[in-house]
Parts: C-alpha cells; sequence; structure tokens
C-alpha cells in the first residue's frame, strides 16, 4: 500500500525531519529531537503538521440527526463555532474512535465538521453513509480530508504567535471554539483546540495554502514524537494504543472519557453503555509512574507488589517534563484509584510504580 | 548527513565501537547509532565483573522512542563501567565516542577484533 503523505511533505524533507508511517501516513516524526519540540511546546511554542488527521463534514436537513445518531456526546448543544469532543462507538458501546465534532461558523456550506484519526476517514465516511441511508436521512457526507491542510501550533507563545498572522480575534475565541478567517492572507478555519495541554490552536486550510501557513507561523516545528510526549503527560487516549475495536476493545468509561457520553441522547451503543454507566467499568485507565528506574512500554504487564498481573501499558514513556517514567495502563476499578503500589514489568524485572490520577502535569 | 567515525576504533554492524589498547578495551554506541535512536533517557549495563561474549547482548538503551539491545564487539570480563550514564544518559548523545563510553573490559581473545569492521567499511554501511 502507498502511504499518504501531507501537503506539507517536501518542506519537511528540506527540513530534514525524519518520518514514520502512521494510520497509513508517512508523518515526520521528528524534526529537531523529541525533547527539544516537547519543551519548545511547554515553554513557548512548536508547530505540528497534522494533515494525517480526517476531515468529514456532515450537511443538510439531517445533519444534526446523523452525527448525534453516530457520537457519543451531544451535538444540540453546539452553537454555530462550537465544538466538542467525543467517541464513535458500536452497539456494543465500543469505541471506534474519538473524534472533535465541529458545529461549523454562520454561512460556512456544512454544518458540521468531524475529525476522524488517521487512516478511520474511510470508514468513518462508510459509517456515516450507511446509517443516513438505513434511516432514510437527508444529509450529505463528504470526505474532506485531502482538501485540507490541518496544522497545529500550541504553547504559552501560540496565542501571539497566530494573532500577528490572523484578522480573528483571538481573545474572544474560546477553548473548543471555531472560527472562518484568514491566517497569512490563507482561508482557514481557525480553532482553540489541541493535543498538548497547552494553550494553542489547530488550522485548517487548503493544501496549496498549507505552506504559506506552516512559514508564517515562526516556531520549533514538532513530529508525532512530541506530539506523543506532550499528549501522553495530559492523559489523552491515542487511538490504537488506549483504544481499538480489536486489539483494545474498551467503552469510554473504561477509557475515562465517560463525560462524553451523553445517555440522555439517542446514539449507536447507548442502550450498551448506560448499563456500563449504572454498574461501573470492570477496568479504569489510570496512570502510572515508575519510582524504580526504566521505561514503560505498550504492552508491558502491570502487576501487584506481589507479582499477581492485573493490567497492562497501553502507552508509556520517559516523560521530558516531570523527568519521570510514566504510563497509561489499564486495571480493575480497585486499583484505579491513586497512590496504589504497582509493578511494572520491564524486560522480565518488576519494576516499583504508583498509581497517579492523569493529567501528570497541572495545566 | 554525515556521521563521525572515529579512525582509531573498530566498528559491529549494530553500531557499536569498540577501542582497544592492549588487553584492554573501551565499548560504545556510535553517532549515527544515538542519532537514530533520538534522545536517550535511560541505560542498562553490566556491572564489574560480568563477562561478556562477542556478538551477544550486553545491555540496553532506551530513547524517548525506542529500546535497542547493545551488542559486545568482543568477548571479555567488565573492569569498569560508567558511572555517569546513569544520571547522565544524555551523554551518549553528546558525546559518543568520549563521555558516553559504557564499559572497559579485559579483553580475553585479541584475534577477534579481527573480525569486526574498519571505520571505512562502518562509513559504507551507514552511507
Amino acid at each position: 500500500m502507498t502511504l499518504r503523505a501531507p501537503p506539507l511533505s517536501a518542506v519537511h524533507r528540506r527540513s530534514d525531519a525524519s518520518f514514520t508511517d502512521f494510520g497509513g501516513w508517512e508523518m515526520p516524526v521528528e524534526f529537531e529531537s523529541i525533547r527539544i519540540e516537547h519543551e519548545a511546546v511547554r515553554n513557548e511554542a512548536g508547530k505540528f503538521d497534522v494533515s494525517h488527521m480526517g476531515q468529514i463534514t456532515v450537511a443538510g436537513p439531517d445533519a444534526a440527526t446523523l452525527t448525534q445518531r453516530l457520537t457519543t456526546n451531544d451535538v444540540t448543544v453546539l452553537d454555530p463555532g462550537e465544538a466538542h469532543y467525543a467517541a464513535i462507538t458500536d452497539e456494543d458501546g465500543i469505541m471506534l474512535d474519538d473524534t472533535v465534532v465541529y458545529r461549523l461558523p454562520e454561512g460556512a456550506a456544512d454544518e458540521f465538521l468531524f475529525i476522524p484519526n488517521a487512516g478511520h476517514d474511510g470508514e468513518m465516511t462508510e459509517r456515516w453513509l450507511s446509517e443516513r441511508d438505513g434511516r432514510g436521512l437527508d444529509a450529505t457526507v463528504t470526505n474532506r480530508t485531502e482538501e485540507y491542510a490541518m496544522l497545529a501550533v500550541q504553547g504559552p507563545d501560540a496565542p501571539d504567535l497566530l494573532a500577528a498572522e490572523t484578522d480573528v480575534s483571538l481573545a474572544a475565541l474560546s477553548r473548543f471554539e471555531v472560527a472562518d478567517g484568514t491566517v497569512a492572507g490563507i482561508d482557514s478555519l481557525i480553532a482553540r483546540t489541541g493535543y498538548t495541554g497547552e494553550r494553542g490552536f489547530e488550522i485548517l486550510c487548503p493544501p496549496d495554502g498549507a505552506e504559506v501557513v506552516w512559514d508564517a507561523l515562526e516556531c520549533q516545528p514538532c513530529g508525532l514524537g512530541a506530539r506523543d510526549t506532550l499528549r501522553l503527560e495530559m492523559g489523552f487516549l491515542l487511538s490504537g494504543q488506549e483504544f481499538h475495536p480489536v486489539d483494545e476493545p474498551r467503552t469510554p468509561y473504561e477509557a475515562g472519557i465517560g463525560w462524553t457520553v451523553a445517555l440522555d441522547t439517542e446514539f449507536v451503543g447507548r442502550d450498551a453503555l448506560e448499563g456500563v454507566a449504572a454498574e461501573g467499568p470492570e477496568e479504569k485507565l489510570i496512570g502510572i509512574e515508575l519510582i524504580d528506574r526504566g521505561v514503560p512500554r505498550h504492552g508491558y504487564d502491570v502487576t501487584t507488589p506481589d507479582g499477581e498481573p492485573i493490567g497492562h501499558v497501553t502507552s508509556g514513556t520517559m516523560s521530558p517534563t516531570l523527568g519521570a517514567p510514566i504510563a497509561l495502563a489499564y486495571v480493575p476499578a480497585a486499583y484505579a484509584e491513586p497512590d496504589e503500589s504497582v509493578r511494572v514489568v520491564v524486560r522480565g524485572e518488576p519494576k516499583k510504580a504508583r498509581t497517579r490520577s492523569t493529567p501528570f502535569l497541572d495545566r | 548527513m554525515s556521521f563521525d567515525v572515529p579512525d582509531d576504533l573498530r566498528y559491529l554492524e549494530s553500531h557499536e565501537w569498540v577501542r582497544v589498547a592492549g588487553d584492554t578495551a573501551e565499548i560504545g554506541i556510535t553517532a549515527f547509532a544515538q542519532d537514530e535512536l533520538g534522545d536517550v533517557v535511560f541505560v542498562e549495563l553490566p556491572e564489574e565483573g560480568a563477562e561478556l561474549t562477542a556478538g551477544e547482548d550486553f545491555g540496553v538503551v532506551e530513547s524517548i522512542k525506542a529500546v535497542s539491545d547493545v551488542y559486545a564487539p568482543v568477548s571479555g570480563t567488565v573492569t569498569a563501567v560508567n558511572d555517569r550514564l546513569r544520571d547522565e544518559p544524555e551523554l551518549l548523545n553528546e558525546d559518543p565516542f568520549g563521555d558516553g563510553w559504557m564499559l572497559e573490559v579485559e579483553v580475553a581473545d585479541e584475534s577477534e577484533t579481527a573480525d569486526l569492521l574498519s571505520p571505512d567499511a562502518y562509513r559504507d554501511q551507514i552511507e
């Protein structure tokens, strides 16, 4: 299979980035070093090419009804220019994806835009079309992933950096709000969203304008490596790691995003999730910090101090900000409290660790 | 990008270097290796007195993004371990052929070094 490439691929190659295959896309993983990029975002600002994220629009009289049916959150509470986080679940309440659903500003051709994860755009478009046709709804669903570049600028200096290049009043843009305007003269959608825990924005623009926008945002280019360490410090989920329909089938309650589930709406998976909500999930995602030396990684076992297996690590790294090894792991609900003593088995060696609530950082 | 490949060392295809002086040898990983790994955050090494066997793994280097085994270029007994790597693993990134050295060993069989890559052969491999 040929890898999909973001519009800025050639620009990144000139910057001497290294690349990785992620969700079928060949994306920059590292420009300078993960640590330098990570620290730039925490202390100043960094920019990311996240064009591997999908863009699907939904328009027409039943756009809201259709999107409500397929996402866990309540889209009817969104005014134009507002967005929220949601899960996409199957009949059993198992997460297929997580997404941000935007209700686009007044005057936009499409009413809703949602952002599935890398490589999920085809499957999610099919899912929306199939639900539409099965229910005889009147909506137009369009996979616009190739029509957009998606860039993020994140960090304490991001508002000032972007303000110098846009006609949108960023001070008036609250978290999870979206506006249309220009960035460096390029027509864009500007959303106050991100995946780092820092102040910042995500920008959607046409592919042929991406280089102008990218160059105008003068700050450290960051790859998927730093994106991963930044999101992990915040305890944010990564599709394919913290949930996957086959390898890691989890409900939003297990994954710690029960707050995105609006049980008073009608969506695929609702009835199953109502049961989980009533009884509480058997397992939960928890933060873990290693006390011993070592780096927890995806798939490592988590045990009690006596060596009884209780779960496994879904993501782990050496936190550049804390200078400590951190991880996310699913464990039985009884262990999903802060300050439980556990072990993470690193290459056969049980390493002392303790459970922690997330985010790992105060933000 | 071209990487430093000092002429006074011998190399393994798996990117370790060895500096042999008489019957002692110093061992580390190359500039190319540290660049591939990225920010090194943890190094696991054997203790003094441990026996190394040429071609077998003796330790682990972890960067933020990857875990990598490290292989012994020669057989021998560990006579010194670079303890600074415990608290300053980034020395592997900053000075892989100097302060980032890993082990000193007493070489068991000097003829083994004949099997190692010359600087030119290693340069060809990474270019």
